[in-house]
């Protein structure tokens, strides 16, 4: 089932949560919006799922405008941040109820809910604590019944609101990538709201960036990454060095600068490097260089953080991988010089 | 509110480790709390029931089986009965409204939801009176049409109803707004419709508050006096709840009938100590113990 959102806008009192909103997802499709808290993304969910109503603007599933109906008449898969799990329900009686309680004459019978609500247990890997209560279970465990309950009623859309972002780091990862195996075998049609740009990146088939309101951009994760549309999408989705630059120190060509157009004003435009696309030498080679001060060295991690002052007061941060560390034989204090392999402005 | 928090204590206990006083303070508070309390609380408990059998089993239970007695118990139960069940619609309603929506004058609703609680009694009393007495606003009215309230039972049935109203809407709003809307929503996503939503998922979450608020409601809807007194007429065997009848008996001289009537509105204090204790427990048992567990679990996973 496709989802078309047109022309949507929501405020909230004097704040405009979403602000003439287009969006499109294909069938069978896993969609991830990404952005700020405040930036509506999920509003912009919450009005797909008939949660919220919008105050302009249209919702299509699968080409039909449901915006007049309700949540119950939607019929789409929800799955909320902290579980939103029935309490005084078992986990069984929770993955059941919406087949429970669907009128007599669309109800399965009784033996075959029973069979369905195992079959997702397993799915979940949760059929040893049926009986349990949700207090009773771990984080993980809690958002993959929510999980079996919303996939109980077969939704033909599955909505997932920062469903791992109550969760410690360790157990999002690993819930994740089952997310991504799981959507692969059913391939419903989904929704992912998140504010974190690896989930975003590593999971869906094409992420949304939202920001205040409206999408800055929509593609794959490749697309976004490397050609991003603007500079907030640039910033949201890894770290970088900000130059409020004095091209001339970079003595930059335009191939340096990328395709896009300067930004800022004429004589000081912004420009973007991520730290670990930033070179470090302890010589001057090539054109485009700053001499700048090793300030702090953290070797902790998968590549080496360097944090570099330059002589006009920047400062800068650079990755380089560990090989290049010991290579380098950097010291706090030293002086080197930095030149950027892609350099981007907008 | 205090009540709230004694459940809201109960439901999640707070683990302060065990301080260590000197002997001669600990000694002191307690036998000071427990002193107070004897004088204050117990002795005249027991003394209700000692003047009650003052003069044998047979005179207290011919004080109660007295037509008139009956007929105080019958019309108590039959205003608690009433105001019960108008108190659940109206305390559902109010808190619900309170706790899911945002509408202009709700913190004016809030307000007035305690209002019962601030007047003094006797005046709650007299609003009926102004309204539906005689003299009244709707007075005329009622004479024309024949129809009773003031001075008859359902006037006692306004007045008990009135000054019991903030009781559990004041249980359910707290428990509403802290159990939050996200179970339900997650209910309407899965196809419910509105009423299974609330049978199924909101009314058993708010099920121990609920008897809690109404436990509370009957027990001072039984024992109020001052509403009901200046509604009441005092007509002897037909407006009398117990509370009024007990006064009756006691300006009377009969002492033995007075505290034996007394000690039925005296033993239904006690029952209804007793079943608050059996609520706060088992909803300490159902909400209290099983978080502990799941931490330890995540821990270990």
């Amino acid at each position: 089932m496709t989802i078309e959102v047109r022309n949507l806008s929501k405020s909230f009192a004097a704040f405009l949560a979403l602000d003439r909103v287009n969006l499109r997802v294909e069938t069978g499709e896993l969609v991830a919006l990404l952005g700020p808290s405040g930036s509506g993304k999920t509003t912009l969910l919450r009005v797909i799922a008939g949660l919220e109503f919008p105050d302009r603007g249209e919702v299509l599933l699968d080409g039909r405008d449901m915006t007049a109906q309700n949540a119950p008449a939607r019929r789409v898969g929800f799955v909320f941040q902290h579980y939103a799990l029935f309490r005084h329900m078992t986990v069984f009686e929770n993955v059941a109820f919406g087949l429970s309680i669907k009128p007599r004459r669309e109800r399965p019978p009784t033996s075959q809910i029973q069979a369905r609500v195992w079959k997702l247990l397993k799915l979940v890997q949760l059929d040893a604590q049926a009986d349990r209560y949700p207090s009773q279970l771990s984080g993980g465990q809690r958002q993959r019944v929510a999980l079996a309950r919303a996939l109980a009623v077969e939704p033909k859309v599955l909505l997932l609101d920062e469903p791992f972002g109550a969760l410690d780091a360790k157990v999002r990862l690993e819930l994740r990538r089952w997310l991504r195996r799981l959507h692969d075998e059913l391939r419903i049609t989904s929704v992912l709201v998140t504010h974190d740009q690896e989930e975003a990146l590593e999971v869906a088939d094409r992420v949304a960036i939202m920001n205040r309101g409206h999408i800055e951009q929509v593609g794959t994760p490749e697309e976004v990454y490397h050609r991003p549309a603007s500079a907030f999408v640039y910033e949201f989705l890894g770290n970088f060095n900000l130059f409020h630059a004095r091209l001339n120190a970079w003595q930059t060509g335009s191939d340096a600068l990328g395709d896009g157009p300067l930004g800022g004003s004429a004589d000081r435009p912004i420009v973007y490097v991520r730290p670990h696309l930033l070179h470090i030498e302890r010589r001057p080679c090539g054109q485009n260089r700053v001499v700048a001060r090793v300030e702090r060295i953290n070797s902790a991690g998968p590549l080496v953080k360097v944090q570099l002052a330059t002589d006009t007061g920047e400062t800068l941060e650079a990755a380089i991988s560990h090989d290049r560390y010991a290579e380098l034989q950097l010291r706090k204090d030293d002086a080197v010089y930095v030149s950027p392999r892609e350099l981007k402005a907008f | 509110m205090a009540r709230i928090a004694t459940l809201q204590a109960w439901v999640s206990p707070s683990g302060a480790a065990p301080r260590r006083d000197p002997a001669w303070v600990r000694w002191t508070l307690v036998g000071t709390a427990v002193g107070l309390m004897g004088l204050f609380l117990v002795l005249p408990l027991a003394a209700v029931f000692a003047y009650a059998l003052e003069k044998g089993v047979a005179a207290y239970l011919a004080a109660i089986c007295e037509p008139e007695a009956w007929s105080a118990i019958k019309l108590t139960l039959l205003a608690a009965g009433f105001a019960g069940p108008l108190n659940l619609v109206f305390g559902l309603a109010a808190s619900w409204a309170v706790a899911r929506f945002d509408f202009p004058g709700k913190s004016l609703l809030l307000t007035l939801i305690d209002i019962p609680f601030t007047i003094s009694p006797v005046i709650s009393g007299m609003l009926f009176v102004l309204l539906f007495g005689a003299q009244g606003w709707f007075g005329r009215w009622l004479t024309d049409h024949d129809l009773k309230i003031i001075f008859a039972a359902p006037g006692i049935i306004l007045a008990t109803t009135f000054v019991t109203l903030p009781f559990i809407a004041r249980v359910l709003i707290p428990q509403l707004e802290s159990t939050g809307a996200e179970e339900e929503q997650a209910a309407l996503t899965l196809g419910a419709s509105g009423w299974q939503m609330f049978w199924r998922v909101t009314l058993p979450n708010l099920k121990w508050a609920l008897l809690y608020g109404v436990i509370q409601a009957n027990a001072r809807a039984m024992g109020e006096f001052g509403a009901v007194s200046v509604v009441s007429g005092h007509i002897r065997g037909v407006t009398n709840t117990l509370p009024l009848y007990v006064e009756i008996l006691y300006d009377d001289y009969q002492l033995v009938p007075a505290f034996a009537v007394a000690s039925l509105l005296t033993g239904l204090a006690l029952v209804t100590l007793v079943v608050k204790g059996v609520v706060e427990w088992k909803a300490s048992r159902e909400h209290g113990g099983a978080p502990e567990l799941a931490s330890l679990e995540e821990r270990a996973a």
